[in-house]
């Protein structure tokens, strides 16, 4: 405690500012951030202005919710307040101001800004796995902190570190005090940051999406933790989220950001109720919802350029007995095996017995949590990974058992379409040799002219620019990349097509895009989709059949508006529960 | 590729797209233009640039074709330093003596291994030397036990070794060697032995680290045991040792050998790179998409893989080449490296230990300057090389 007084408010380190003020009052904002401009040197002549002259306030005890898509500068912001950004290609304009306590934190010198940062400022990461330092014990690394700001030491620090991770819920900290990171479960690691964030009792915490690489039950719990803490410490959060359904939950104040500007702030209520600003109603419309399935989700241009969603009429989903059926996986099985001991091995079972018939021209949406075997079922039918046991029929075929030769005919018949689509993607090649490069190794087109003329083809059809052709993938955003890895899949026509994950890494309004770009060419080329998502809004847009799973085994499988009304094992209520159903559906919830 | 393509369609004529100004940089382009904003990196490259335009100059013989003609006095000094060193340089030549100058300061020294025969036969012959480049009397034979070795020496320099005493100067600008051959173009030939040696066993080891390490990585399984057994077993052997084993083998001395040498033990390091590389990517999105599209094995592995690894093997490449023409040079000085009638900065480093205690400092300093030059502008160039090829660091900025 002595540290921070001697960083905080001592009459000596009084500025200027604090005597036009009057000093702390309920009414201040703990934090206000006053015409904040910071820009990136890209190289010796060019910048990039990442946040525009920005303004806002952080009430006390209260939280606030920075919204928006990749590149809006909502996490240059967070990291500014700070005094992270990296000095060498940084510029902050001299004018911005992020008042602290009647102080300028972007003008106080590094050491004054250490002992804030961590003690009166902390922040957690998205990434619980690489903000933790693996080789020692979350004990130690919580002990750290606070020796390093609380002056504590041994025995005390140690007993303080076991009510912290007592308190964010730890289960036997006795025990976990001295596990590695390794040694957690994600959402353990993220609460064990939970513990080195709030282990000063900072007065604000920024969380810099703080749930975006959890599954949604853990997300839920997180989530909870997070405002439990901000009313018992009486600390603000800055909560920062691309997720505006998490944001209906949690926050009391929204800051919607684009492009380095704000769009729109105000209380939740006004924000989700009232929107002023297109962009914020725009992002609130293209979030596929739980109780609606329009026939075309309505994507951002809609909003600013046209007039609006076009039309609201739904789409009918779900599966008939007598669909045809493309694909019937039987007792499909997956093994993993490790060494363990000298001649022992253990096996792992990361697929058990799964069965499932995929009807022709169909959506069938694959959920379950991380570890549930999902991408496994989608790669073992690709055979990218040897099945164990079972088999898939595919025009009275087994793929499964047939040899490699033969299964390269049947290869472009079934395609993948993977998560990041900064990484399925060859960094060296062109988008046209990417996209071509199928139809050379399956012979298709009859000279590369012909490839050409298709890949043009190809190309206008998921949307992209002719000139694409000759660029590289690196020159395009995330949406544009998985447009392309769509491409590349279709160049083969298959008849299934796996997305593994493929909507989950894009923004929400690129997402609405890729999610109509699938759905238009399932209705033009009668494509069976196998839709492999965590994200369970999605899945129920996107399925026509929705197939649950946990730890390898198939839990339920219905169609999906039965399965989202009624479900009818524990788990995938459970699950159902989790997901964040915004400020709406917060308030139905809340009056039920 | 993409070039080609748009000729084809404006050939078709159906669709013409002239798109050849519209295709993007690669990422080589972009290294390469992060490499020339580099200025040590340019400045390196200009100086190892200007090193391998000397090499191929002196290679096609344009260049230091005459260096082994004695064109100075013996150990003429360079023209730079005072003229009272000259003058005492120019009283050293003896009309007679080619080989062994009979000056003061020669008889007060013992270091020239054969001054002392040399010095018996002046006393046995009195003052009746055989002139320069003539053959030994059958008289002489039975006293002189090195007159075959002469006569051998003699025949094997040929004419560019016979050149009147009067005809030497008493000066060359950097100096001349035991045999009064010009330093400098000695060293420009010596350049091209060991830039030479460098590049192509540099060559060779990449090229075998890269393809094991390929195979290894990409296989995995039996075959990367295998070739992890070869690597150990290699790797536990000292190197100097295992050169000096397979110069035993190999039996003959040559630049072929050396080449040979260097690329058969230094594939090691590149291998280790290479495979952890290849484990790295061959699990990566983009590798299992080209197999999902029906990519072969080889396919996946040179096609895909490695252009994603090649700047790996690029900056190796560099390193070794740096570490190889030291190699070279400690090999030819410890007596392991080229034969005697091929000039080499080794070659030339051993001769100078010598001529150091003699105070004939210039060929040890050509020599030196020489190579210290070209491998701090060769590493600083593979300095700048890695740093415009780690994709790491190409800024993203966040969000």
């Amino acid at each position: 405690m002595s540290a921070r007084s001697n960083g905080g408010d001592q009459p000596g380190s009084m500025s200027s500012e604090r005597r036009m003020r009057t000093g702390p009052s309920t009414s201040d904002p703990l934090v206000s951030v006053r015409n904040l401009r910071i820009s990136f040197r890209l190289d010796r002549q060019t910048t990039f202005e990442a946040v525009k002259g920005i303004s806002f306030d952080i009430p006390r005890n209260s939280t606030v919710a920075l919204v928006g898509e990749s590149g809006s500068g909502k996490s240059v912001t967070s990291l500014a307040m700070l005094g992270l950004l990296p000095p060498e290609n940084s510029i902050i304009d001299p004018s911005s101001e992020v008042l602290y306590g009647g102080r300028n934190l972007l003008a106080l010198p590094v050491g004054e800004l250490r002992k804030l940062r961590g003690a009166d400022i902390s922040m957690i990461f998205q990434e619980p796995m690489t903000s933790l330092n693996p080789v020692f014990t979350v004990g130690w690394q919580l002990e750290e902190v606070l020796r390093l700001h609380m002056g504590m030491s041994g025995r005390k620090a140690r007993k303080r570190a076991m009510d912290l991770l007592r308190e964010v819920g730890i289960p036997e900290p006795e025990r976990r005090i001295d596990s590695f990171p390794s040694q957690l479960s994600g959402g353990q690691q993220q609460r064990v940051m939970i513990a080195m964030a709030i282990a000063c009792e900072p007065k604000l915490l920024i969380a810099d999406e703080p749930t975006t690489a959890l599954d949604v039950t853990i997300q839920k719990q997180i989530l909870e933790l997070i405002g439990d803490l901000q009313k018992k410490h009486q600390m603000s959060v800055l909560f920062i989220t691309h997720d505006l359904a998490v944001v209906g939950e949690i926050a009391d104040y929204v800051v919607v950001m684009r492009n380095g500007e704000i769009r729109e702030q105000g209380p939740a209520k006004a924000v989700f109720e009232s929107p002023r600003d297109t962009y914020t109603k725009a992002l609130l419309m293209c979030r596929p919802q739980l109780d609606r399935r329009p026939a075309r989700l309505p994507v951002i241009d809609d909003f600013i350029n046209g007039p609006g969603p076009r039309n609201t009429e739904e789409r009918k989903r779900g599966v008939k007995p007598n669909d045809a059926i493309v694909l019937d996986v039987r007792n499909l099985g997956k093994s993993f095996y490790s060494r363990e001991g000298v001649f022992g091995k253990r096996e792992f079972k990361a697929v058990k017995d799964v069965s499932f018939q995929l009807p022709k021209g169909k959506t069938l949406g694959l959920v379950g949590e991380s570890g549930s075997g999902k991408t496994t079922v989608g790669l073992t039918l690709m055979r990218l990974h040897e099945a164990t046991t079972g088999e898939a029929i595919f025009e009275g075929r087994d793929l499964l058992s047939m040899s490699p030769s033969e299964f390269m005919q049947y290869k472009r018949r079934i395609q993948i379409i993977f998560q990041n689509p900064y990484a399925s993607l060859n960094p060296r090649f062109t988008v046209g040799q990417i996209i071509v490069e199928p139809m050379q190794i399956h012979g298709i087109g009859s000279s590369a002219q012909e490839r050409t003329d298709m890949a043009f083809e190809l190309l206008n059809k998921v949307g992209l620019a002719e000139v694409s052709f000759y660029k590289y993938p690196h020159e395009f955003s995330g949406g544009q990349r998985q447009r392309i890895a769509i491409a590349r899949c279709l160049t083969m026509k298959p008849d299934i097509l796996i997305c593994d994950e493929s909507v989950s890494a894009l923004d929400v309004s690129v997402q609405a895009q890729v999610l109509n770009l699938l759905q238009d060419l399932q209705d033009e080329f009668g494509l069976s989709y196998i839709f492999i998502s965590h994200d369970l809004a999605v899945v129920k847009y996107i399925s026509d059949q929705v197939m649950v799973m946990n730890d390898g085994e198939i839990v339920e499988i219905a169609n999906s508006d039965e399965i989202y009304r009624h479900p009818k094992m524990p788990y995938t209520q459970r699950l159902l529960a989790s997901i964040p159903r915004g400020w709406h559906g917060q308030r139905a919830r809340a009056s039920d | 590729m993409a070039t080609n393509i748009a000729t084809l369609r404006d050939g078709s004529g159906a669709l013409v797209r002239d798109k050849r100004h519209a295709v993007s940089p690669g990422l080589w382009v972009l290294a390469w233009r992060r490499l020339t904003s580099d200025m040590v990196g340019m400045v390196g490259l200009a100086i190892v640039a200007a090193f391998i335009v000397m090499m191929i100059l002196s290679g096609v013989g344009l260049l230091a074709k005459d260096w082994n003609r004695e064109v100075g006095v013996n150990y003429a000094p360079p023209s730079f330093v005072d003229s009272e060193a000259a003058t005492t340089a120019t009283q050293q030549v003896h009309p007679g003596a080619e080989t062994a100058p009979a000056g003061s300061e020669y008889q007060s020294t013992i270091v020239d291994p054969i001054g002392d025969v040399i010095e018996r036969l002046k006393s046995g012959k009195g003052e009746s030397q055989p002139a320069a480049g003539q053959p030994a009397t059958s008289d002489e034979k039975s006293v002189d036990p090195l007159a075959d070795v002469m006569a051998d020496i003699r025949a094997g320099k040929g004419v560019g070794a016979a050149v009147k005493a009067e005809e030497r100067k008493a000066t060359l600008p950097f100096g001349g060697d035991k045999w009064g051959r010009d330093v400098l173009k000695k060293t420009i030939k010596g350049s091209e032995t060991s830039i030479f040696v460098g590049l192509a066993s540099a060559a060779l080891a990449t090229f075998l680290g890269t393809l094991f390490g390929a195979l290894a990585g990409y296989y995995g399984k039996w075959i990367d045991d295998f070739f992890n057994w070869f690597y150990s077993v290699f790797s536990s052997i000292p190197y100097l040792l295992l050169i000096l084993a397979v110069a035993a083998v190999l039996q003959q001395k040559g630049m072929l050998t050396i080449i040979l040498i260097l690329g058969l033990t230094g594939w090691t390091g590149v291998f280790r790179l290479i495979r952890a590389e290849y484990l790295k990517h061959k699990s990566r999105e983009y590798v299992q998409a080209a197999d999902a599209i029906g990519a072969s094995n080889g396919r996946r592995m040179f096609i895909h893989i490695f252009p994603n690894v090649s700047h790996v093997v690029l900056v190796q490449l560099s390193i070794l080449v740096v570490a190889f023409i030291k190699s070279e040079v400690i090999l030819s000085f410890l007596g392991f490296g080229v034969p005697v009638d091929v000039v080499s900065w080794g070659s030339m480093l051993n001769e100078a230990q010598n001529e150091l205690i003699l105070g004939k400092w210039w060929q040890l300093v050509a020599a030196t300057v020489a190579m210290a030059t070209l491998v701090t502008a060769f590493s600083l160039f593979t300095d700048a090389l890695r740093d415009a090829l780690d994709p790491k660091l190409k800024g993203r900025l966040g969000a």
